[in-house]
């Protein structure tokens, strides 16, 4: 099995450096498929690796080799192959798959279609690792390799400004939380003393509360930047400035679930301290309405799926925060298979649109992109969890055991924001597909997509309808490490429950298509009563959070930054080290007289040399002279 | 009154400073090649007088030493200069300034 | 007392010699006081009992190179007064006074804690030609071959730089030139 779980790991990476071999060349068809079938071995012997698990239920630990190791200080490249990080390595492993072959076909004419692949698998690399090292040292590397591979990739047109910044935004935010992480782990390591997950839990137990909780606050800062919470959301939106097979993959499927991750390998922490669990919990569920809100209005088709992944995520961070470890995880699982594939069909859209995001330029594509409109639909129902997507399940569970844990608000935010994201899902679907065919103002000759491109993304097509049935047989697999237990609500109770969730989504979804699907929608032109209201107004400009950022973080930070540069660097470092070169350089300037080429002159200077060397050695024959020697 | 071995020393001083004098104020090449001689003779002094007082040859060896040196300087150093008068016609110093960096 | 009259006396004639050497404006003077200056100093070694040194102070100074520099002069215009535009003067003279006391501290240094002992000293009852002869061609020898092989190269230096021809430089000539010459010789 050990085979199995190198073949795994190392197959992205030497997809990776296969496809850096080309970057600097043209377009080459044959890395695109090379790193394809790498990656889909690292997915068969995922899927190994996962049967095996579920046979035996013996996690598979390897030990690599020795990181470092010195005094006290071990830390192996060991890897750990259990319920929780096979689980996580079927949903990376599947999702890159499917998106490494979409992505032949989406990044068709891009220059960087070689660099594009170097990257695409290096990420999954350092993922693969961040979900199967067995010591948070080793997630700590992959947590900074995906941080590093979401940065090249956010910014992969570079030559946009807009997509580097955004990039930069994306890494800066997230070396913030990782700061947090760090000093969680330092913390780990200080009171444990040890990385490995195995020996610090169990040395957890004998920790004060107090402890626990400020390491269980600091990692949650880690998982709160890579998860994009609140307040560290911002930079999610403006991820989507990268290639979609990457929106769909890094920001929507795995990198931001590394957060979610996190807290559910760390469930042995949490669940000793609730109190931070309920913390996690609220936010998760802040977070869900939040980020639900703003997508009820954006008008950029990619934004608007990218703050359902954050409210999506928010319902995951609720469920690990109540306690229902399994039940996040298990979210996560579904959320990534319906996610991606709203992301690549969006991608499909926007191919179509000569790359145009805005949904109100749509219209009436059902007709040219059936197939496309399919899709689309089922990763909606999937996301707004309508019976019997796997939407449904998950995030019903989910709803449950707020209910069974008597958290009534969270409870009520969380179904509330269900019909929220019934609503904007739809929105987007009857925007795009139904109605006028406004698109035919802008003069777009839209078109289906590769063929190839649609069967790829047919096993996220399954994932988001059946997945919702192996509930069970997941429980049964994670329950023994994740403690879970199964949330039992009265029949009748869960009854009425149901249907109500059922109705409210089917209301949330019928209303988004007599709004939107009628043939009255115009492009908006910023006049009509509703884009003047307040309520809009707040929510197109995602709360105003991004200007006060930029207004109370960003600015007061550039013109402390100037300050230091005109004030100390100009001023004292530069001009220190420019008054040293410029003694110098007077000294030459000043000295060059001596080199006038008269001999005379010279001999003169001779003399004066040879006096000061003779009268350094008289001195000095005195100094050991009378120093006693 | 005795003539010791200070007296020596002290008379070389002089020479050699007078030595150094010429050095430094001539202009003129060949005069400069007087002056020293004059510095070589004034050490010569010295070690003669060192030699007589501790009653050891090593300084007159020392002095032999420095009059065949001398007089390979004055033979190679002269050849030169005369080069270099028929090149530039004039051994002024002022003039030699071909170095001026 | 006769060695104290002799002393002064020679080192005020000396003195005296050297001084007009340095400072008179006659080439043709500061040679004549150069030859006589010189020769004074082989009273002293006479005086030291150095008599061998004094021979060839007077036989190599005064004959050879007072000889040399006589030629040598002929080359070139001695008869206008040398010009000499000086500086500071006291500087030159503080410079040079400064320079001989330090070299007469470092050397007097060692005699003054008296911790000198003779490496090859003189053997009493022998001459001092026998102790020079004595001393140069066993101890000495190495140093003394070198010297006259030195010799032999100035000697031959000098010929050569004086020698005919000499008004053109090969290594001021480029290359091209001396190929061309080349070609003219091989050709006539």
């Amino acid at each position: 099995m050990e085979k199995y779980l190198y073949i795994a790991l190392f197959a992205p990476l030497v997809s990776s450096l296969f496809s850096l071999l080309f970057t600097a060349t043209p377009k080459k068809l044959f890395t695109g498929i090379v790193a394809s079938l790498l990656i889909i071995t690292s997915l068969i012997s995922s899927s190994i690796l996962l049967t095996h698990i579920l046979e035996t239920g013996e996690p598979i630990h390897v030990t690599m080799m020795t990181w470092m190791q010195t005094g006290g200080l071990y830390i192996p490249f060991g890897f750990l192959v259990d319920q929780v990080s096979v689980t996580m390595m079927m949903v990376v492993t599947l999702v890159s798959s499917v998106v490494h072959v979409y992505a032949i076909g989406y990044m068709d004419h891009d220059k960087g279609f070689n660099r594009f692949f170097a990257w695409l698998s290096a990420f999954v690399f350092s993922m693969m690792i961040l979900v199967m090292s067995d010591n948070y040292a080793g997630l700590f590397i992959g947590w900074e390799g995906v941080g590093l591979c979401s940065w090249g990739l956010i910014g992969f047109w570079f030559h946009k400004e807009s997509a580097t910044w955004a990039a930069n935004e994306a890494f800066i935010m997230n070396r913030i939380a990782d700061l947090g992480m760090l000093i969680g782990l330092f913390l780990i390591y200080w009171n444990t003393g040890t990385l490995q997950y195995d020996g610090a839990f169990a040395a957890f137990h004998q920790l004060p509360t107090a402890t626990l909780t400020w390491i269980g606050i600091f990692l949650f800062i880690g998982a709160m930047g890579k998860s994009a919470q609140f307040p560290l959301h911002t930079w999610l939106a403006d991820a989507m400035e990268g290639p979609t097979p990457v929106s769909a993959l890094i920001h929507a499927a795995t990198m931001v679930t590394a957060g979610v991750y996190l807290v559910i390998r760390s469930h042995e922490l949490y669940s000793l301290i609730p109190h931070v669990g309920l913390f996690i919990a609220s936010l998760g569920t802040f977070v869900a309405l939040f980020a639900a809100s703003m997508a009820l209005v954006n008008r950029d088709m990619k934004r608007v799926i990218a703050y359902s992944t954050l409210s999506q995520l928010g319902y995951m961070f609720a469920a690990a925060g109540l306690g229902a470890y399994w039940v996040a995880l298990f979210h996560l699982m579904a959320h990534a298979g319906f996610k991606a594939l709203l992301f690549l069909g969006a991608g499909n859209v926007m191919h179509a649109m000569k790359d145009e995001l805005d949904p109100f330029k749509m219209g009436g594509l059902k007709k040219v992109m059936k197939w496309t409109w399919i899709m689309m639909v089922i990763g909606s129902l999937a996301l707004a969890g309508v019976i019997p997507f796997a939407g449904f399940f998950s995030k019903d569970t989910i709803l449950e055991a707020a209910y069974s844990g008597n958290h009534m608000v969270i409870y009520g935010v969380l179904l509330f924001t269900a019909g929220l994201t019934a609503f904007y899902s739809f929105r987007l679907v009857a925007l795009i597909f139904h109605g006028e065919e406004r698109y035919k103002l802008f003069g777009v000759h839209p078109h289906e997509a590769y063929r190839f491109m649609l069967v790829a993304m047919s096993p996220l097509l399954l994932v988001a309808i059946v997945v919702g049935i192996l509930q069970t047989p997941f429980f049964d697999m994670v329950e023994e490490v994740l403690n879970g237990h199964e949330y039992h609500i009265e029949h009748t109770l869960a009854l009425i429950m149901l249907v109500g969730t059922q109705l409210f989504v089917g209301l949330a979804i019928l209303y988004a298509y007599v709004k939107y699907a009628n043939s009255k929608i115009k492009v908006p032109d910023g006049t009509s009563k509703i884009e003047n209201s307040f309520a809009y107004k707040l929510l197109i400009n995602q709360y105003y959070i991004p200007y006060a950022y930029e207004e109370y973080i960003v600015k007061p930070y550039r013109e402390l930054s100037e300050f230091f540069w005109q004030k100390i660097d100009v001023k004292v470092v530069d001009a220190t080290v420019d008054g040293i070169a410029s003694i110098i350089y007077n000294t030459g300037e000043k000295t060059r007289d001596m080199q006038s080429g008269n001999l005379s002159t010279m001999l003169r200077w001779m003399v004066v040399g040879l006096i000061i060397l003779l009268s350094l050695a008289v001195i000095f024959g005195f100094t050991v002279k009378y120093s006693g020697v | 009154m005795e003539i010791g071995l200070n007296h020596y020393l002290v008379l070389s001083t002089i020479l050699f400073a007078i030595g150094l004098v010429g050095v430094m104020r001539r202009k003129n090449l060949l005069l400069l090649f007087f002056a020293t001689e004059i510095l070589l003779n004034a050490v010569n002094i010295a070690f003669a007088a060192i030699s007589h007082y501790y009653g050891d040859m090593t300084g007159q060896m020392f002095a032999f030493f420095i009059i065949a040196v001398a007089a390979s300087e004055v033979a190679v150093g002269l050849g030169l200069l005369i080069v270099w008068y028929k090149r530039h016609g004039s051994i002024d110093l002022d003039v030699l300034t071909t170095m001026k960096g | 007392m006769f060695e104290a009259v002799a002393f002064y006396l020679f080192a005020f004639l000396t003195i005296t010699m050297f001084i007009i050497t340095v400072t008179t404006s006659q080439a043709l003077y500061a040679l004549t006081a150069l030859a006589a200056g010189m020769i004074f100093i082989s009273a002293f070694f006479f005086i030291l009992g150095a008599d061998f040194l004094g021979a060839i102070q007077i036989i190599v100074y005064t004959g050879a190179v007072m000889a040399l520099y006589a030629f040598g002069m002929m080359f070139f215009d001695t008869t206008r007064s040398v010009k000499e535009k000086q500086g500071n003067k006291f500087i030159i003279t503080g410079l040079s006074t400064l320079a001989a006391v330090l070299v007469v501290l470092i050397v007097g240094a060692p005699m003054v804690s008296n911790n000198i002992v003779a490496l090859y000293p003189t053997i009493d009852g022998m001459g001092n030609v026998q102790n020079v002869g004595l001393i140069l061609f066993t101890k000495y020898l190495v140093p003394f071959e070198l010297a006259a092989v030195m010799l032999l190269v100035a000697m031959v230096a000098g010929i050569v730089l004086a020698g005919k021809k000499m008004d053109r430089s090969i290594t001021l000539t480029n290359d091209a030139e001396l190929e061309i010459e080349k070609n003219k010789k091989v050709l006539s």
